[in-house]
């Protein structure tokens, strides 16, 4: 008796709906599917052209990518980045002049060694996405996070980067790609497959140890980043590619950016979240997604079945209060539920961030950090926050150790037969001056790593109950830095110092 | 009284984790005095398929920030939200944008 209307509601067709009342605010006409800011609804087809239309428009803006480089991008199976290949597809497919130029190829890292999935479910999660891999055509290179043990010490030294081509340059490139395009060369001429290599379990329990050293969820979370950029600099570097694409959306850098506040990372801000990050010389990383919310992603994927694989992390079920990461994307999706537009102000903050350049960077080599490799932010004057906090932990620490000037957690020993077995007669030769590396075999060596991070990443491994699980390639690069500074420090006096001459 | 409904749900993003990893549910609502909206279905889902931690699926009475609601493809804002009417035959999706799901 109260359904008057039934037999109407019957006769309708789904597609007319009539609940649908809102015209998509570009064409005017279809009705709207998505809202993308209060006010802005757009029609499913609108959304498409607005979604493709952002990306290219991106890349374009920013002129960084080159006609024909070989770019590699980092996909992890989550929404973001399978949009982001997606992307590049579109954008590979498009007719001559709205075309992306670029040679793309895929890496994935497979983290489940470190999140504690099985080998079968890491085997399930391969071959789903090889699957996705393959259909694109590009060369893809699938790497078990276990390999981030047996990377060189390299990977953590800045590489020169290439001269840098003068602003001409780029449109010269274009302008030759268009006419020497025949739409095979970029095509890619082989397919390299590389299948995940067999992991084995021990390698496995070596990396769950170094995760498992470190107490807090914060820092696991923290130290898997770093390892995995490290790991993904060193496969672009390795395979030949000369960009990095990531693809963290702008609620992912709002989150970032406010965890990186929270983290003392304020200093390397700007580098965190930039469109593109050159803190390793040779290979530059690049977001390109950094427009696009998490919303629109997601919208975008369902509406045109961009498939994703679910892959859980660190994180998966966890609450809202878990780790300084959780609870900071918590504040910025509640935070974008009420008040939709400060999100994208918390990233457009990020935009205008620059890193103040001190003396200590305008030299050719600045001081980085063993982890992050960003210029160093300790070299700072004696009236700064963070010399007050060292002062005030110097204290602290004087008064229940007695003045003893060692901390256990910063200060490790390392295994010594690396120093001697590394072989290079140089490093041996350079220890002797000041450490007398091979008969230390009885004393060995201590590393203070410390003062070779920034400040953030001194936090993360001061929540580390040992570095010692730490991967060599960092170990031995600390080792080899303390003793270029221990060099330094004993020829000091014979230098000139410029700072002293007003005296 | 409204007739019971016969409604298709679709979790995605790792909100499908609540409910055994089981992405896709027919379920059939049944019949009540009122017509069904989406609130009420929420408070349906969380006694009858939600298999564990209902506060990583809701909070207060709406979803829980970060998952995103669509309806029969349509951004669910666009529709009414929480007040939106059911109707048979109705396609409701949840999507978890979440980092880990
Ligand atoms: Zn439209
Ligand atoms: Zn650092």
């Amino acid at each position: 008796m109260c359904q008057v209307d039934e037999d109407y509601q019957d006769g309708l067709e789904r597609a007319e709906v009539p609940s649908v009342s809102k015209k998509c605010v570009k064409c005017k006409e279809a009705s709207a599917a998505v809202v993308i800011r209060a006010g802005d609804t757009y029609c499913r087809g609108c959304f498409k052209e607005y979604f493709i239309h952002k990306f290219r428009a991106m890349l374009g803006k920013n002129r960084i990518i080159f006609p024909g480089e070989k770019v590699l991008l980092a996909v992890s199976g989550g929404p973001s980045s399978c949009s982001m290949l997606s992307q590049v597809q579109e954008g590979l497919s498009q007719n001559a002049h709205k075309k992306l130029r670029f040679l793309p190829g895929i890496v994935y890292i497979d983290e489940g060694g470190a999140v504690g999935q099985s080998v079968e479910e890491r085997q399930r999660t391969v071959a789903e996405l090889q699957a996705v891999f393959k259909a694109t055509g590009f060369p893809f290179h699938m790497v078990p996070l276990e390999e981030v043990l047996d990377l060189p010490s390299s990977v953590v030294v800045m590489a020169p980067s290439p001269s840098e081509p003068p602003a001409s340059a780029y449109k010269a490139a274009v302008d030759h790609f268009i006419q020497s395009d025949s739409s095979g060369c970029l095509t890619p001429q082989y397919q390299e497959q590389t299948l995940l290599p067999e992991v084995q379990e021990s390698r496995t329990q070596v990396l769950q140890q170094l995760i498992g050293s470190a107490k807090t969820l914060t820092a696991r979370q923290d130290l898997l980043n770093t390892l995995r950029q490290h790991l993904l600099v060193h496969t672009a570097r390795t395979k030949g590619y000369s960009k990095l694409m990531l693809g963290d959306n702008c609620t992912r850098l709002a989150v970032k950016l406010l965890t990186s506040l929270s983290l003392g990372r304020g200093a390397q801000l700007a580098q965190d979240t930039g469109f593109s990050d050159s803190r390793y010389g040779d290979i530059i990383l690049v977001r390109p997604m950094r427009d696009y919310s998490a919303k629109e992603i997601a919208y975008y994927n369902y509406m045109f079945n961009v498939t994703s694989v679910f892959i859980p992390s660190l994180d998966t079920k966890t609450t809202d209060k878990a780790s300084i990461q959780r609870l900071t994307e918590s504040f910025v999706t509640k935070l974008q539920a009420d008040f939709p537009s400060t999100v994208s102000t918390i990233y457009r903050t990020s935009e205008k961030l620059q890193t103040a350049c001190r003396s200590s960077c305008t030299a050719d080599h600045p001081d980085r950090c063993l982890l992050c490799m960003c210029a160093l932010d300790t070299a700072v004057e004696n009236a700064s926050a963070f010399q007050a906090t060292l002062t005030s932990e110097q204290l602290s620490q004087s008064k229940s150790l007695g003045a003893t000037r060692t901390e256990i957690p910063r200060q490790i020993r390392a295994p010594v037969e690396q120093c001697c077995s590394s072989g290079g007669g140089e490093d041996c030769g350079r220890a002797e001056t000041g450490g007398d590396c091979c008969s230390s075999a009885k004393e060995p060596e201590t590393i203070d790593l410390k003062s070779l991070l920034c400040y953030s990443c001194q936090l993360t491994i001061k929540d580390m109950a040992s570095v010692e699980h730490l991967p060599q390639y960092i170990l031995s690069e600390a080792q080899k830095r303390q003793r270029r500074y221990q060099m330094r420090e004993e020829i000091s006096e014979f230098l000139l110092d410029d700072g002293d001459e007003g005296d | 009284m409204a007739a019971p409904i016969a409604i298709h749900l679709e979790f995605g993003g790792g909100a499908e984790l609540l409910f055994n990893g089981v992405k896709e549910h027919h379920v059939t609502l049944p019949s009540q005095s009122e017509p069904w909206d989406v609130k009420q279905l929420l408070v349906w889902i969380q006694r009858n398929l939600l298999k564990e931690r209902p506060e990583l699926f809701v909070q207060g009475d709406s979803v829980r920030p970060g998952i995103l609601v669509l309806i029969n493809d349509a951004d669910w804002e666009l529709m009414g939200e929480l007040d939106y009417q059911l109707q048979d035959q109705d396609n409701i999706v949840f999507i978890s944008t979440l980092h880990g799901g």
